[in-house]
């Protein structure tokens, strides 16, 4: 009787903890929004931003776009060779990224390269006190700390995603028509036709805004709301990178039976 | 600290950088080139079976990409299937101009192909094709070869 | 800054405490750790508000204050945080020039000037390109000081300077913040447990325990009080009215019950 009550509070405490830190985390949201005028007006702000989360993700964003379209181009090919048409490898792997790869796995690699970033500096802010002592100079630390990186992220996440995707195009063109002999033509003419631009790079790109925006929230929520401690600032980073992952995966789901609904 | 010249410079090619990676999309992967943009005409075709034809399918002519399809809609009163196709303004083709629904290889995608006729009168906005042929339906296709082959194998004994 | 009265009750830090600082005044709060002097300063510069009572700051009601009012009020207030609190990703020099950025609209030059004079003033005019890392915890401390006053506060708020520093360093701080108060013609509180530091800077000093306040005076009166409270403070006894035992059952009945 004792167990079962324990769970049952167990359950109760972490669904109102659950709800509580949502409504906190929509309001915080609001909270950014409003004061984003602030932070637009200091556009170089924005701009560091911007390099610290997408500049210095560049390097592992293109190494690993590169590799996600060999490795696409090795495995399309010995798959479609089987039923005699290889030459829609270039549909193969452009679709491929295009609509899912390039927002998905540039979406976890930014959050795990600058989303964790921001939630360690931010949340060693607040350990130090800096936030606070910001807050005492009267200047508001969501305008001055958090916007900007909100900002730097959902600015830096869609050029990512089609940096990725174009380097893993690029990728698949190398395996494709250089070392295994796809005619070069056939590929691209066929991609050309498959992919429209619409349905498939313009969603690939909203996939990317939103993945970008719940990456940035979540990894200044997380930053902000840490507890004030070395402890709390590691968890806070991991929470990071475990939410961003998931709610990545759920609403490219969501996004994608919302799009590619009847086609 | 890096200086605020050398952050903007970096912010500056890693922006160009990803707006030539969208752009790249959008031109040689996407075929944005295509008919976005263009000045489009659409007429109605009647079909009595379109198969698998779905909606921006391409309307090709002598292979070359026209247009796309519109809409597809089914007519309660004759019962057949209306497809509305949107043809760029540039090709012009004459009033029996014959719509033919086709398939890109042996499992590819359906469209529809124009095979111009030799009225001077050209198709213009709102007009109807009169001569369409129907999609190929392999279930259709399969039964009327066995029936076939049935009707044959008596007269081969 | 005429009169901070202050009365908070209901909540278990801090049970009613008043307490007026006076304009050019320096005053300390000193109590043992945990008693409720970090909160005082929270509820100065309005980071909380008090569940009942008023803290008034130059004649305005600090509870009452919206989001602007209160920044308003900000801007004339300076604080320097326990361990200084300093942007570590800003240059010595970035960090004092900070508020000064934020709320004026001086030409870089009127910038530079200023915060050289502040830098000086605290005596690192030679550390401002470094950047907070390099600075040991004395200096970031005065660096901290000097942001602080970058913008002439009237009322400057300090908690625990002296905490973990040298007892060079100690006197340093000391005396720059009874300097920089004469020369801003400033109030200042400032929260500490230091007690022998601060009786040489301070005019007046608040003892606070359990969220009251056990005595006051001036640093002359303190030192000749017969307070049992005051003197073990400042003698640094171990016991006294402030127990060395946390509250708890007697030792014998903890042995005795042991095998149950």
């Amino acid at each position: 009787m004792n167990g079962v009550t324990r769970v049952l509070r167990q359950l109760g405490a972490m669904t109102i903890n659950g709800v509580w830190r949502l409504g906190f985390a929509t309001r915080f949201l609001l909270m950014i929004l409003w004061y984003s005028g602030q932070s637009f007006r200091r556009l170089h702000l924005t701009i560091r931003e911007i390099y610290f989360s997408g500049v210095l993700s560049l390097l592992i964003i293109l190494v690993s776009g590169l590799f996600v379209g060999l490795v696409l181009g090795l495995q399309g090919y010995e798959t479609l060779q089987r039923y005699g048409s290889s030459d829609a490898l270039g549909v193969l792997v452009a679709l491929s990224l295009v609509r899912e790869l390039g927002p998905v796995v540039a979406g976890l690699l930014f959050a795990s390269r600058a989303g964790s970033a921001v939630t360690a500096e931010i949340g060693l802010m607040k350990t130090t006190e800096q936030l606070k002592a910001m807050d005492m100079m009267a200047v508001n630390p969501i305008a001055r700390v958090v916007a900007p990186r909100f900002w730097g992220g959902v600015l830096s996440m869609p050029l990512l995603a089609a940096m990725f995707s174009a380097m893993g195009v690029f990728g698949g063109w190398l395996i494709g028509v250089v070392f295994i002999g796809v005619d070069d033509g056939a590929f691209w003419s066929q991609m050309q036709a498959a992919v429209d631009f619409r349905n498939d790079v313009l969603n690939g790109v909203i996939k990317s805004v939103v993945f970008g925006v719940a990456v940035s929230l979540i990894a200044v929520f997380e930053g902000y709301d840490c507890v004030p401690t070395a402890e709390g600032v590691s968890r806070a980073i991991t929470r990071t990178v475990v939410s961003s992952a998931l709610a990545i995966l759920a609403l490219d789901f969501v996004l994608t039976s919302f799009m590619f609904r009847g086609q | 600290m890096m200086s605020r010249t050398t952050l903007d410079l970096w912010v500056g090619v890693f922006v160009a950088l990803g707006c030539a990676a969208l752009i790249f999309l959008a031109m040689k992967v996407g075929n944005f080139t295509g008919l976005n943009g263009a000045q489009l005409y659409s007429v109605e075709a009647p079909f009595d079976n379109i198969g698998g034809l779905k909606v921006r399918a391409p309307v090709k002519s002598a292979g070359v990409l026209v247009g796309r399809v519109a809409d597809i809609r089914f007519d309660a009163e004759t019962y057949r299937a209306v497809v509305r196709l949107d043809l760029d303004t540039r090709y012009a083709f004459p009033r029996d101009t014959i719509a033919t629904i086709l398939t890109s290889g042996l499992l590819g995608e359906q469209y529809v192909g124009l095979e111009p006729g030799a009225d001077v009168d050209e198709l213009k906005q709102g007009d109807r094709i009169q001569i369409t042929q129907s999609a190929v339906v392999l279930e259709k296709l399969i039964g009327q070869f066995m029936f076939n082959k049935a009707a044959e194998t008596p007269v081969q004994q | 800054m005429r009169d901070v009265r202050f009365a908070y009750g209901e909540r278990e830090v801090l049970r009613g405490i008043d307490l007026t600082v006076r304009r050019g005044q320096v005053v300390a709060i000193m109590g043992g750790s945990g008693c409720g002097k970090t909160t005082l300063l929270r509820l100065i510069g309005g980071q909380i508000r008090a569940s009942s009572g008023r803290v008034e700051v130059d004649g305005r009601d600090v509870g009452e204050m919206g989001a602007d009012a209160l920044y308003a009020m900000r801007r004339r207030m300076g604080m320097l945080f326990q361990f200084g609190a300093l942007f570590t990703d800003m240059s010595v020099f970035d960090n004092v020039a900070f508020p000064l950025r934020e709320h004026t609209d001086l030409p870089a030059s009127l910038v530079r000037d200023l915060v050289l004079m502040k830098l000086q003033a605290v005596g690192l005019r030679g550390a401002a390109a470094l950047m907070p890392a390099e600075l040991s915890g004395g200096m970031a401390r005065r660096v901290a000081l000097a942001r602080a006053v970058a913008l002439d506060p009237m009322l400057v708020l300090y908690d625990e300077p002296f905490a973990g520093l040298d007892p060079i360093s100690l006197g340093i701080i000391g005396q720059l913040i009874r300097r920089l108060n004469d020369a801003l013609g400033a109030s200042t509180i400032m929260v500490t447990h230091d007690v022998h530091e601060s009786l040489e800077i301070v005019d007046y000093v608040y003892f606070v325990s359990e969220g009251r306040i056990v005595a006051q005076g001036t640093p002359d009166e303190i030192r000749a009080s017969s307070d049992p409270f005051v003197h073990q403070f400042v003698h640094a006894e171990a016991d006294g009215p402030v127990p060395f035992h946390y509250p708890a059952a007697p030792m014998a009945s903890l042995l005795e019950g042991g095998g149950a």
